[in-house]
């Protein structure tokens, strides 16, 4: 039987496309980075799960041998490096993560497990902008914020990449709200919240009612075990000052706060 | 119009089994047609609870994969006329069932019940969220201490994302039933307050069930505690919840299961 048409040939098309990924720095020496994310990942288990993850060796000068190691005790940690930046091309070859270069400090977190509530639709909005090429806000000062009037429940992780977040529910224990800007949570925090995700360091949360897991600010944070038990169940907000996350009763102009602590 | 309801927890051992066979028993006697159909997959349960387990022939996946009609597969209960069973198989696993298959299934059970109430495994994987699938309604069994209060809150955000209606940007009607509560330990602070599981979990409320040993001498005599005693304690919590489920206004009592001082003296003095 001979085939008297050939199937129709499709044309290879590569398209460009902006993702957004989490960068892990290690730092020298390497043991005791590793040890300090094995007390973090201990802290929050499953962290990195299903995160995309950029290793930047830039701060560290490591051989060819020691980035495939340094991968493999990643690994070993179920942490998947997606690509390496900040070393020589001539540094990584086939059997590691390929070299990503021109990376920007700015994006989205994307939590593997997020389960968007339907108000959070204009975060996506706002993500597949991004990912068209549309101005970033701090190129139009535009700072969309972010409403979510339903409870965020655990598991669930509410992310907005340009702006603040403002729940008017509570936040649950097991739960994550990011925001560029800050966050605001009308009920209680018992989940997490980090705001200035992507290094803004004059963004604040403020919540209602105050049982928060975790505090974050601009890559400075804080767990329960570190905040003062006397703010718990009341209104605070929290705050850099510095290098210090501060955490104070927004009933008090008490500014005494226990001390700091520098992520990673 | 038939109404599919949805027994899920997230955690395990709160009581999702005994809560599906009660409702379901107690709103057979209140005339209606019921079936209780059990996902747990691997791990059945339900067909004990309600003393079946020696009549199981055909199960869900067979139904669901079209092997036999559904009504070779209904094991009907000998106390109440209007209750059914669709048991689960236990040698697959929850990756047997499909989910067009389960659809038809359900679509099927909607013609002939007026509620179709569907026992979820625990956890938030295949079997639980296929369960939750089709359901029109959701009832939450939690158990007042913070992990089961934690694993709800996880299946609530769950319900709200995984299911049909979800989908179709309905809003999941979702309802707590508080079971294992014991009166004197919350007192104590031994337990989460019904306050507190109700602000962290912030649906409403369908019912509180005492903990009670009731519960398990029902479950091994393998009859729903609302018909193997309907006088104790929490087969009238269960029967209340069922009458609010049908539409009434019941208020909401908050039992006490423990027995007082003075009747564990005279049930002593008894034996």
């Amino acid at each position: 039987m001979t085939i008297a048409t050939r199937p129709p040939r499709h044309s290879f098309r590569f398209r460009g496309r902006n993702f957004l990924a989490l960068v892990l720095r290690p730092a020298l020496p390497l043991t005791q980075w590793l040890g300090e994310l094995d007390d973090w990942l201990a802290r929050s288990p499953g962290f990195f799960n299903g995160k995309p993850l950029i290793l930047d060796l830039a701060g560290v000068a490591l051989e060819k041998a020691e980035i495939a190691k340094l991968i493999g005790d990643l690994a070993g940690r179920t942490i998947r490096i997606l690509g390496i930046e900040g070393v020589e091309a001539s540094a990584v070859d086939d059997s590691l993560p390929p070299l990503l270069t021109g990376g920007r400090t700015l994006g989205a977190v994307e939590v593997a497990e997020a389960v968007a509530p339907p108000p959070s639709a204009p975060a996506e909005k706002a993500k597949s902008e991004q990912a068209a090429g549309a101005p970033s806000p701090s190129q139009t000062g535009k700072v969309p914020s972010l409403l979510i009037e339903t409870p965020v429940r655990s598991g669930q992780a509410v992310i907005n990449p340009d702006g603040d977040v403002i729940v008017l529910g509570s936040v649950a224990s097991g739960a994550e709200v990011i925001a560029a800007g800050s966050i605001h949570v009308y009920g209680t925090l018992r989940g997490r919240a980090l705001a200035g995700a992507y290094g803004s360091e004059t963004a604040r949360v403020f919540c209602r009612r105050f049982e928060a897991e975790l505090i974050a600010i601009g890559g400075y944070y804080k767990v329960t075990e570190e905040i003062e038990s006397g703010l718990r169940q009341k209104p605070v907000q929290a705050w850099l000052d510095g290098n210090e996350l501060k955490i104070a009763s927004l009933d008090q102009t008490d500014k005494e706060t226990g001390t700091w602590r520098k992520s990673s | 119009m038939a109404e599919v309801l949805v027994v899920t927890s997230g955690k395990g051992g709160v009581g999702k089994t005994t809560s599906t066979a009660a409702l379901g028993a107690a709103l057979a006697q209140a005339g209606q047609n019921v079936v209780v159909v059990d996902f747990d997959v691997g791990l059945r349960n339900l067909d004990l609870v309600m003393g079946a387990e020696r009549r199981v022939v055909y199960d869900l996946i067979n139904v669901a994969n079209g092997d036999v009609k559904l009504q070779q597969a209904l094991i009907r209960d000998k106390r109440i006329e209007t209750l059914y069973l669709l048991a689960a198989s236990q040698t697959r696993d929850k990756d047997a069932l499909s989910e067009e298959g389960v659809r038809r299934c359900i679509a099927e059970l909607r013609q002939r019940f007026d509620w179709v109430i569907c026992d979820s495994p625990a956890g938030i994987e295949r079997g639980a969220t296929l369960a939750m699938r089709y359901a029109d309604l959701a009832v939450v069994v939690t158990n007042p201490e913070v992990s089961s209060v934690r694993d709800s809150d996880r299946i609530i955000g769950l319900l709200d994302s995984k299911t049909l209606k979800a989908a179709q940007g309905e809003r999941m009607e979702k309802l707590l039933l508080l079971t294992r509560y014991d009166k004197v330990r919350a007192g104590r602070g031994d337990m989460l307050s019904i306050d507190d599981v109700l602000e962290i979990l912030s649906i409403p409320l369908l019912g509180i069930i005492p903990e009670s040993e009731e519960v398990l001498r029902a479950s091994n005599l393998g009859a729903p505690v609302t018909l193997a005693n309907a006088q104790s304690a929490p087969a009238r919590a269960y029967t209340d919840a069922a009458r609010r489920l049908q539409g009434e206004s019941v208020p909401m009592t908050i039992p006490n299961g423990r027995q007082t001082l003075l009747t564990r003296l005279f049930g002593r003095r008894a034996a």
